[in-house]
C-alpha cells in the first residue's frame, strides 16, 4: 500500500510558487503543519473532554438537580430523553458522557497531542530530516484522525445518543445497549475507533521509518535525543498493539450489525428475555483483545511525556541528563514488557491463580525501568544551575505527579489488594495522576518550550507561571481526594456519586465525609477549567503580540531542532547537518558557551588573547 | 520528477543482474510447484483418518507452516534480508506469541472450564 | 529565514529510491515491512479468536466440511499462481523487460479477480443455504430454490437430518438431491421471536460462520486493495518507468510484498476453515 504514496515529494518541491491556503494549511504534507493540525484539534478535544467531565461532576455533587447554564443548553441540543427541562442529565447521558470522556481524552486528545502533534513537529527536526519519509501518508493519517473525531462527535446527536458502555466498551454490555436502535452510538464508536486506529497505524509506520532511515549524518542511535527514543518506542507500541483492537472492533461491529455472537455467551438474558442470538461467544475475549492494546496504550500516553520532560530538564538544568544510556535501555524494556502485563486489568474475571501470578510478576517488573527513568531525571537536577521558566515548572511538576501516579499503581498490580481497590475511585485517581498532572503537564511543558520554534514568538512567562501554579494546585485538589474515596470503597461510574451506598441508620456504607468530598472535588474541577483560561488567551495572544525571539535558539539548546530557521521552512534545514556529538552537551568544561549544539564541528579552542601563559 | 536527468534516473542492468534474475526465476517456479504440491498434500492429509483428529490438525498446520515458510522465505526474500527487518519481525513474533499463548493460557484455565460446566 | 525557502535540493527526501548505506534499505521497504508486521498482529488476533471460539464450542458442535474443499483448493492454487507471476514480473523488470513485466502482472490481476469471483460464489452459496426446523421435530438442511418458491411454500434441494451430529459433519459426497417443497405453515415457530425457524448460513447462524465470514471478508478486502495497487502501478502510473525506473521497480517490489502476505494469510485460512 505504501509505494503509491511515498513519492510525492518531488512534485511538491518542483513548483516554486507559494501554495494556496488549502494546500498550505488543510491538505498540507509538511510534517510541521500536520503537527500543528494535530495540536490544535487535540487541544480542542482535550477541552471538550474536560467540559463533559465538568457536567458530570455537577450531577455527582448535586444528584438530581439541574445543571446551571449548561443544562438548558444541553436540553435544546440533545432533547428531552437525555436532559430534563430543568437541566437534570439522565443516567443514560451520564453514562454516555463518561464513556466519551474516556474515549476523547485517550484517543482524541492525549495520543494525538503527544504522538501526533509533538512527534510530527519535533521528531524530524530533531533528527535533522527534511520531512517524514512518507509525507502524504502523514496527511492521510491526520485525515483518518479527523474523521474518527467527527464520527465520535456526531454520535451524540443520533437517536439513543453516544456510546454509553465506558471507554472500555465491554461486551455484552456494549452490544446490548440500545439494541433496538441500530446503527447506534456504539456502532459510531466502533467505526470511529477503526478510523483512529488506522490513523495511528499509518503514523506509527511513518515515525519508525523516519527515525530509522532519515537520521542525519553522524546521528547514531546513542546520539539520538531521548524524545526521539520515546517516540520510537511509542510508535512500536501503536504499531503492534493497535491491530488486535482493530480485530476486536471488527468482531464487535459484526456483533453489532450482523447479529453474530463473538462476545455474547449462550443463553444471554436481557431484561428477562432470552436474546435471539446464536451464542457460543466469549465476553472475556473482548477484554483480552481490548487490554492487549489498552495497556501498551497507557505507555503510549506516558512515554512521549517523559521524552518532552527529559528535553526540558536537560535544557534548563544546563547539564547532561544523568544516565542517558540507562534511560534508553529502560524505555526499550518498558516497550517490551508493556505487551505482557495486560491481564492485570482482569484479575477479577476469575482468570485463575497461576496466570494471575504471572501477570502480577510482569507488572511488578515493569515498574523497575519506569523508576529508573524517573530517578535518572531526579538525579539530573542535582547540581544543575536550574533556570526556572514555565516549561521547566511544568516539567518539575511532572516528576512528583508521575511518581504518585506510578507508586499508587503498585497496590493495583498485586492481585490481593486489587480485589479491594478494583473499579473504585482509587483506580481513577491512580491513572489520572499519570495522565493528567503527568502527561498533560509534560504536554504543557512541550507547548511552552517549542512554541517559539513554531511561531517565532514566546508565550508570556508571567501568565505561563500563573497557569502552572493554578493547574498544579487544582489538579491535586481534584485527584488526591479520590484516593480516599476509593479506599473507602466508593465505586466508579455511579450516577448519584455513591449516594445509594451512603451510611443510613444501621446500614454501614459510605460516610458523609466520603460523599461530601464529591462537592470539593467538583469545585476543584471547575476551578481547574477556569485555570486554563490564561493559557488559552496566552496561546492566541502571543501568536501576534508575544515577545519576538531574537535568535533561532532562544533556549540555548543543543538538539538539532534549534539549528533551523524560525519558523522552520518547508524542508526544514538550510544547511547540511552533520552530527558530531551526543544530545545533551551542556556546560562542557573548556567551552566558551554552556551549550554545544550536536552539529557544531569540533575545533581547536581559540588561543586566549594576551600573552601565552607562562609556566 | 519534473526533469528526469538521464544520467541518474536509469536502471542499471548488467550481465550479472540478468544472470542472477534468471536464477531467481527458476527458483520461483520451483517454489511455486512446491506450493501447489503442498496444497494437494494438505487436502489429501485432511481426508485420511490417522486415528486421532489431533494428528490431522497437527499435520495440516505443519504443511501450512512449511508453505508459509516457502512464501515468506523465497517470494518475500526473507531468507536473505537485512538485519533491520529481522529485528522488526522478531519483535512482532515475540508480541504475537505473547498475545496468542497468554490469552489461550488464561482462558483455557481449569477454573473457567469449571464455571462453564456448572 | 522566511517561509518561502522552497529550495528543492533540501526538500528531497533521502533514501526514497536508493538504499541507506547503514540499513541497506530504501524507505518504502522499511515502511511496508512495518505495515506487514501490524497486519500479522491483526490476523494473529483473529486466528486467536478462532481458536477460542473453537475450544469454547460444546463437544461435537464445531462444523466440519461446511465449505466446498475443491473451491477452496482452486482458490489456493489461484493465489499461489498469482504470487508466482508477481515475483516473475518483478524479476523481468529488474532485467529491464517491461513488456514481460506487464504480461505477468496482468495475469496477477486476472487471478485476483478470479479469486474474488470464486469467493463471492461461495458466499452466495452460504446465503441461500438454510436450516429449517419443522413442527414435527424434523430438521431440514438445504439450498433454497428461490425461482420455484412462493411466500407460502419454499422449494429446497437438500435433505432431512436424522441425527443432529450430521448437521455439523455433513458427508463429503452426496448424490444429486431432488427438490423438496416445504409449506411455511409446517415450519416451527420460534418462541422468542415468534418467527418461523428458518435461518440461512449467514454470519449470525453460529460462531463458525461468524469467524469464517469475518476472516475471509477481511482477507478479501486485502485482495481488493492489493489488486487496486498492483493495477495502479501497472496502468496509470506506468509512465514512472520511463522517468525513474529504479523507483518503479521498488514500487513493484513493495506491492509484491503486500501481495505475498495476502497469499500467506490464505495459506493458513484454507486448512483452518475448509479442512479441519
Amino acid at each position: 500500500m505504501q509505494p503509491t504514496l511515498h513519492a510525492d515529494t518531488h512534485a511538491q518541491a518542483s513548483h516554486h510558487e507559494e501554495p494556496g491556503f488549502w494546500q498550505k494549511y488543510i491538505f498540507s504534507t509538511d510534517h510541521k503543519v500536520i503537527g500543528i493540525q494535530y495540536g490544535i484539534t487535540g487541544l480542542m478535544f482535550l477541552f471538550l473532554g474536560l467540559c463533559l467531565m465538568s457536567v458530570m461532576r455537577w450531577q455527582m455533587a448535586n444528584p438530581g438537580t439541574g445543571v446551571p447554564l449548561v443544562g438548558p443548553l444541553l436540553y435544546h441540543l440533545l432533547g428531552e430523553s437525555a436532559v430534563s427541562k430543568t437541566g437534570v442529565i439522565s443516567p443514560d447521558l451520564y453514562n454516555a458522557f463518561g464513556a466519551m470522556h474516556g474515549t476523547i481524552m485517550v484517543f482524541l486528545a492525549i495520543v494525538p497531542l503527544a504522538f501526533g502533534a509533538f512527534g510530527n513537529f519535533v521528531t524530524p527536526l530533531q533528527i535533522g530530516a527534511p520531512d517524514m519519509t512518507f509525507p502524504r501518508v502523514n496527511m492521510v493519517s491526520y485525515q483518518f484522525y479527523f474523521m474518527g473525531g467527527i464520527l465520535m462527535l456526531a454520535s451524540f446527536f443520533i437517536p439513543g445518543g453516544a456510546a454509553k458502555s465506558g471507554w472500555t466498551s465491554y461486551s455484552p454490555l456494549a452490544t446490548i445497549a440500545d439494541m433496538n436502535l441500530r446503527p447506534n452510538g456504539q456502532t459510531f464508536w466502533i467505526i470511529g475507533m477503526v478510523c483512529l486506529i488506522n490513523s495511528s497505524l499509518l503514523g506509527a509506520v511513518n515515525f519508525i521509518t523516519t527515525i530509522i532511515q532519515l537520521r542525519a549524518k553522524g546521528l547514531s542511535w546513542m546520539r539520538l535525543p531521548f524524545f526521539c527514543w520515546a517516540q520510537f518506542v511509542t510508535a512500536f507500541l501503536l504499531l503492534l498493539a493497535f491491530p488486535p483492537l482493530e480485530a476486536a472492533a471488527v468482531l464487535q461491529l459484526m456483533d453489532n450489525l450482523l447479529r453474530t455472537s463473538f462476545f455474547l455467551p449462550t443463553g444471554l438474558v436481557v431484561s428477562g428475555k432470552l436474546l435471539h442470538i446464536s451464542g457460543g461467544g466469549s465476553p472475556l475475549l473482548w477484554q483480552h483483545l481490548f487490554w492487549f492494546l489498552a495497556h501498551p496504550e497507557v505507555y503510549v500516553l506516558i512515554l512521549p511525556g517523559m521524552g518532552i520532560v527529559t528535553e526540558v530538564i536537560a535544557n534548563n538544568t544546563r547539564k547532561p541528563i544523568w544516565g542517558y544510556r540507562s534511560m534508553v535501555y529502560s524505555i526499550l524494556a518498558i516497550g517490551f514488557l508493556s505487551f505482557i502485563v495486560w491481564a492485570h486489568h482482569m484479575y477479577l474475571t476469575g482468570m485463575g491463580v497461576r496466570i494471575a501470578t504471572f501477570f502480577q510478576t510482569t507488572t511488578m517488573v515493569i515498574s523497575i525501568p519506569s523508576v529508573v527513568i524517573l530517578t535518572a531525571l531526579f538525579i539530573s537536577l542535582w547540581g544543575g544551575s536550574i533556570r526556572i521558566n514555565t516549561p521547566m515548572l511544568f516539567a518539575l511538576g511532572f516528576l512528583p505527579m508521575f511518581g504518585i501516579g506510578g507508586l499508587t499503581g503498585l497496590p493495583l498490580g498485586f492481585n490481593a489488594s486489587d480485589i479491594h481497590l478494583h473499579d473504585t475511585y482509587y483506580v481513577i485517581a491512580h491513572f489520572h495522576y499519570i495522565v493528567a498532572p503527568g502527561t498533560i503537564f509534560a504536554l504543557f511543558a512541550g507547548i511552552y518550550y517549542w512554541y517559539p520554534k513554531a511561531t517565532g514568538r514566546m508565550l508570556s512567562e508571567y501568565w505561563g507561571k500563573v497557569h502552572f501554579a493554578l493547574s498544579f494546585v487544582f489538579m491535586n485538589l481534584v485527584f488526591m481526594p479520590m484516593f480516599i474515596q476509593g479506599m473507602a470503597g466508593m465505586s466508579r461510574r455511579m450516577y448519584d456519586g455513591g449516594a445509594t451506598y451512603a451510611s443510613n441508620g444501621d446500614v454501614v456504607g459510605l460516610s458523609p465525609y466520603i460523599i461530601g468530598l464529591n462537592t470539593s472535588v467538583s469545585h476543584a474541577v471547575w476551578a481547574l477549567g477556569l485555570a486554563q483560561i490564561p493559557f488559552i488567551i496566552n496561546f492566541f495572544w502571543s501568536l501576534n503580540w508575544g515577545k519576538k525571539v531574537t535568535s533561532d535558539n532562544p533556549w540555548e539548546a543543543t538538539t538539532l531542532e534549534w539549528q533551523t530557521p524560525t519558523p522552520p521552512p518547508h524542508g526544514n534545514f538550510d544547511k547540511e547537518i552533520e552530527v558530531v556529538r551526543g544530545p545533551y552537551e551542556y556546560s562542557v568544561p573548556g567551552k566558551s558557551r554552556d551549550f554545544t549544539p550536536q552539529n557544531e564541528p569540533d575545533q581547536p579552542e581559540p588561543i586566549p588573547h594576551g600573552n601565552p601563559v607562562r609556566s | 520528477m519534473s526533469e528526469p536527468s538521464s544520467s541518474t534516473r536509469t536502471l542499471h542492468v548488467d550481465e550479472h543482474t540478468i544472470e542472477e534474475m534468471r536464477h531467481h526465476m527458476r527458483r520461483y517456479l520451483i517454489v511455486g510447484v512446491a506450493l501447489a504440491v503442498g496444497t494437494g498434500l494438505t487436502v489429501w492429509a485432511s481426508l485420511i483418518n490417522f486415528g486421532s483428529y489431533e494428528i490431522n490438525i497437527v499435520v495440516a498446520l505443519i504443511i501450512a507452516s512449511a508453505k508459509g515458510f516457502l512464501v515468506a522465505g523465497f517470494f518475500m526474500h526473507l531468507i536473505s534480508e537485512k538485519k533491520m527487518i529481522y529485528a522488526v519481525l522478531s519483535c512482532t513474533a515475540f508480541f504475537f506469541t505473547g498475545l496468542f499463548f497468554l490469552t489461550l493460557w488464561s482462558m483455557a484455565h481449569e477454573n473457567i472450564i469449571q464455571i462453564h460446566l456448572r | 529565514m522566511s517561509l518561502i525557502n522552497q529550495n528543492p535540493s533540501h526538500m528531497e527526501i533521502p533514501y526514497a529510491v536508493k538504499p541507506r548505506p547503514d540499513t541497506g534499505l530504501y524507505n518504502a521497504k522499511v515502511g511496508i515491512w512495518l505495515f506487514l508486521a501490524s497486519e500479522v498482529m491483526l490476523f494473529g488476533a483473529l486466528f486467536c479468536s478462532y481458536i477460542l471460539m473453537r475450544v469454547n464450542a460444546p463437544e461435537g458442535t464445531w462444523p466440519h466440511h461446511w465449505l466446498n474443499i475443491w473451491m477452496g483448493m482452486t482458490n489456493t492454487i489461484v493465489l499461489i499462481f498469482s504470487s508466482v507471476t508477481v515475483v516473475l514480473s518483478w524479476a523481468s523488470l529488474k532485467m529491464g523487460q517491461f513488456k514481460r513485466y506487464k504480461f505477468y502482472q496482468s495475469i496477477t490481476i486476472l487471478c485476483a479477480l478470479a479469486f474474488l469471483g470464486i469467493k463471492s460464489f461461495e458466499y452466495h452459496d452460504k446465503f441461500i443455504h438454510y436450516q429449517v426446523n419443522l413442527k414435527d421435530g424434523r430438521i431440514f438442511d438445504g439450498h433454497l430454490q428461490s425461482a420455484a418458491s412462493t411466500t407460502n411454500q419454499f422449494v429446497f434441494k437438500g435433505r432431512f437430518i436424522d441425527k443432529p451430529e450430521e448437521l455439523y459433519n455433513p458427508p463429503l459426497e452426496h448424490a444429486e438431491e431432488p427438490p423438496i417443497t416445504i409449506a411455511k405453515s409446517d415450519i416451527k415457530i420460534d418462541p422468542t421471536t415468534k418467527q418461523p425457524m428458518m435461518e440461512n448460513y449467514g454470519p449470525w447462524h453460529n460462531t463458525y460462520l461468524a469467524i469464517y465470514f469475518t476472516m475471509t471478508g477481511l482477507h478479501a478486502l486485502h485482495v481488493i486493495a492489493g489488486c487496486i495497487v498492483i493495477f495502479a502501478i501497472w496502468g496509470p502510473l506506468a509512465k514512472v518507468w520511463e522517468q525513474d525506473p529504479e523507483r518503479y521497480v521498488n514500487r513493484v517490489e513493495v506491492s509484491g510484498l503486500f501481495w505475498h502476505f495476502v497469499d500467506l494469510v490464505w495459506i493458513f485460512l484454507f486448512p483452518v476453515l475448509y479442512l479441519l
